[in-house]
């Protein structure tokens, strides 16, 4: 027995449009384009790209610290509302894992794209050494995309299971979920297993998802490169991702919202919470960039002089400050119009909708002038190789395999979303009867009983 | 299952026995260099270069010397002669750079595969069947001394006609990293390096640390200690904490024209 609203929801499950295949086809096409771009980098090398001996490192590694980024927006933010305890989190923790699975399920490769011989992948197995960085990062992001997989499963379960009892699905179809669901019939024990398990991931995930980040940014910051060599990149680092995240979800939320017209889960309060979560994280990013840029700033001296003076004046200022205001000062006058203004009010969502795309666009180019415009200033440039080899500038390579990333992750996405519902199901239902018990009392909304779900050390 | 107190303390303190050893064990690993068999050389040597930039004259014979010893790939520069000049008041001198052989090098520290490593004579050598090419070791080394093989290296004949070793560093390949290795081939066999073999100056100095002595190509010896110890000597953005094998005497004052100046000494006496 179904109410109106699931099977609403339902509905994205069930029923595939002409539309859907039309975006899934286009998606294929860009990512099998970038496809082709690879192979031909494999056979070519990585001559195909900008890179150079001086411009090392380019957009690839810009992408996987973007793609790693955004993927503390899931999981992060899904996981410290749940043990704050927050109600209003329900329809929106599964979309934020998934965009944390499939962020790191994309990013990681990256690293493997960026690698001049991909053919010894395995060596940082066999012969991984832990006194490297990029160890770290392997060891980290492996480990976080396992725990993030489990996470996003786990809670998934109980809808596993209502859907393999659905009707509407194909036999096939209900043998698959029944398999994934793992017998789970409901019962009052299973339930409080589940309970548990949760509330242990979602706190063993917190500080897994701050070390990632921390040591995404510590291959830049254990290097002796003027700009790199700073201890705040860890905390900044992990600032800008769930800042970037915080948007990412944001923005899907917004486009599950208008495509799959999920009204009755997402409401006005859920874009408002978040709205205020991500003003914070602007406020207090900007507080990072402030910070990183005065005290180099201040002080400039040798080649770090060189570094801020092509940000702020030189061949980068362009760039720079139109980044800074697209993914601070913009944002910022955006959010806190609609947050505080009563008569704006009512635009919130597609505002923040708007705010949130310039963020994670703008979060991408910040990573790009992060860590292209180190590698342009070493300590010693060498003045002798021909103008492009001391520039970087991306080839339609990078842009392919750039824009095919993107594209993955979004057609993994919209699969995803295809086959499993976006919105929880069952902790949905608790919401509902909150929310009638709440009208029936005629009493101001209150918190969700304590049920499935809920993290019980830290509810009063 | 009950667990009694005592057993409860004896778990936890073996628990933190155990992981203070482990954490320690991964420190030492992390600040220290292990030491693979691999990376095992004559204990009694421990090779250095001293450059003497009142002698060099830019003329970049040692480049070339590289190049052709390595059939260095094209666009990379093992030894790079850069002209500095630090303070227009004394003019500009000539400074030629190979890789510093650091003893503190933080290439080696950030490579995740140890493709790259410390030998115990103090060469930082590099293992091509190894190196994966994450040029972790390129955004890690402050002397810009590494080049990639962005593309398949153009072969001849030659460098093909030997199997790959660490000890010269080809036949080059694609996708990994290169740089100078202070020739270990040659100085098995007695020789110096190539391009402080071909320095026509002589502003290159080789030799054994444990021998107290360094020799340039016109067989002039000097002692090392000596050299060094006047506080004559520098190494390159010391300031690092890398601690490079290859000390600088300063150009007090360069007694030979350096290529530009030649030129326009050339054209004006053309003029004439
Ligand atoms: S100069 Fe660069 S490549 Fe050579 S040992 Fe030092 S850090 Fe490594
Ligand atoms: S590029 Fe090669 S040598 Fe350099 S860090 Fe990576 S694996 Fe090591």
């Amino acid at each position: 027995m179904i109410s109106k609203r699931e099977a609403n929801l339902l509905r994205s499950v069930t029923e595939t449009s002409l539309a859907f295949y039309l975006w899934i086809g286009a998606l294929s096409c860009v990512a099998l384009w970038g496809l082709y771009a690879y192979i031909h980098q494999i056979r070519t090398g990585l001559i195909v790209t900008g890179m150079r001996d001086q411009n090392s490192w380019g957009m690839y590694i810009t992408d996987f610290v973007f793609f790693i980024g955004i993927s503390h927006a899931g999981t992060l933010i899904s996981a410290v509302l749940r043990v704050t305890n927050a109600g209003w989190r329900r329809p929106i923790t599964r979309l934020a894992e998934g965009i944390t699975v499939f962020a790191l399920c994309i990013g990681g490769p990256m690293v493997i794209i960026d690698m001049g011989r991909p053919d010894r992948m395995f060596y940082l197995f066999y012969h991984g050494r832990i006194q490297s960085p990029i160890f770290w990062d392997v060891l980290g992001v492996s480990t976080y995309l396992t725990g993030c997989i489990i996470y996003l499963y786990v809670p998934m379960i109980p809808d596993l299971a209502f859907l393999a009892q659905r009707e509407e699905f194909g036999q096939r179809r209900r043998r698959f979920y029944r398999a994934l669901s793992l017998g789970w019939t409901g019962s009052v024990e299973e339930q409080h297993l589940l309970e548990k398990c949760i509330s242990v991931l979602a706190i063993f995930i917190i500080p897994l998802a701050i070390s990632v980040h921390t040591v995404v940014s510590w291959i830049f910051a254990m290097t002796l490169r003027p700009g790199w060599n700073s201890s705040i990149y860890g905390p900044y680092f992990v600032v800008g991702a769930i800042y970037s995240g915080a948007a990412g979800v944001v923005l899907s939320m917004y486009i599950l919202w208008r495509v799959f017209h999920l009204e009755d889960y997402l409401e006005p309060i859920h874009f408002r919470n978040l709205g205020l979560l991500l003003l914070a994280f602007c406020l207090i990013y900007l507080y990072f960039n402030i910070n990183e840029y005065l005290t180099t700033g201040y002080k400039v001296q040798g080649p770090e002089k060189l570094l801020v003076h092509g940000l702020f004046f030189g061949s980068f200022s362009t760039l720079f400050w139109t980044v800074q205001s697209m993914v601070i000062i913009v944002p910022f006058i955006l959010m806190t119009a609609v947050l505080a203004l009563k008569p704006l009010r009512r635009f919130t969502p597609s505002v923040l909708a708007v705010a949130s795309f310039l963020i994670v666009v703008g979060a991408w180019a910040k990573r790009y002038l992060i860590i292209i415009p180190t590698l342009a200033t070493p300590y010693l440039p060498n003045p002798k190789l021909p103008y492009d080899w001391l520039h970087y500038r991306p080839t339609w390579v990078e842009w392919s395999i750039t824009a095919a990333a993107t594209a993955v992750f979004l057609l993994i996405y919209s699969l995803f979303a295809s086959i499993f519902p976006m919105v929880s199901i069952w902790e949905t239902r608790e919401d509902d009867a909150a929310r009638e018990a709440a009208h029936a009392m005629a009493a101001p909304p209150q918190p969700a009983p304590q049920g499935l779900g809920t993290i019980r050390p830290w509810s009063k | 299952m009950s667990i009694s107190r005592r057993g409860f303390m004896q778990g936890t303190g073996g628990a933190l026995v155990a992981s203070l050893a482990a954490a320690k064990e991964t420190a030492a690993q992390i600040f220290h260099h292990e030491l693979p068999a691999r990376s095992v050389a004559p204990t009694n040597q421990k090779w250095v270069m001293v450059i003497d930039l009142t002698k060099c004259d830019g003329c970049e014979d040692c480049t070339r010397a590289c190049i052709a010893m390595h059939f260095a790939p094209p666009m990379q520069e093992w030894i790079r002669v850069y002209e500095v000049e630090d303070n227009p008041a004394a003019g500009p001198y000539f400074l030629a750079r190979p890789c510093m052989q650091c003893d503190n090098p933080p290439c080696v520290r950030g490579c995740p595969v140890g493709a790259t490593f410390k030998r115990t004579d103090g060469i930082v050598i590099m293992d091509q069947d190894r190196c994966i090419g994450c040029r972790n070791c390129m955004a890690q080394c402050p002397y810009s001394a590494r080049s990639f093989n962005w593309a398949e290296p153009p072969h001849t004949r030659e460098e093909l006609s030997v199997p790959y070793s660490t000890d010269y560093n080809y036949p080059h390949r694609k996708g990994v990293v290169e740089k100078c290795i202070f020739c270990p081939h040659l100085l098995r066999a007695g020789k110096l390096p190539a391009c402080a073999a071909k320095c026509t100056m002589g502003a290159i100095y080789f030799g054994n640390e444990y021998e107290d002595a360094v020799t340039n190509s016109k067989g002039e010896t000097i002692q090392f200690s000596k050299v060094t110890e006047r506080g004559a000597s520098f190494r390159l953005l010391e300031e690092l904490g890398t601690s490079p094998r290859v000390y600088y005497l300063p150009s007090a004052n360069r007694k030979y024209p350096g290529p530009n100046e030649l030129k326009e000494k050339e054209a004006a006496e053309k003029k004439l």
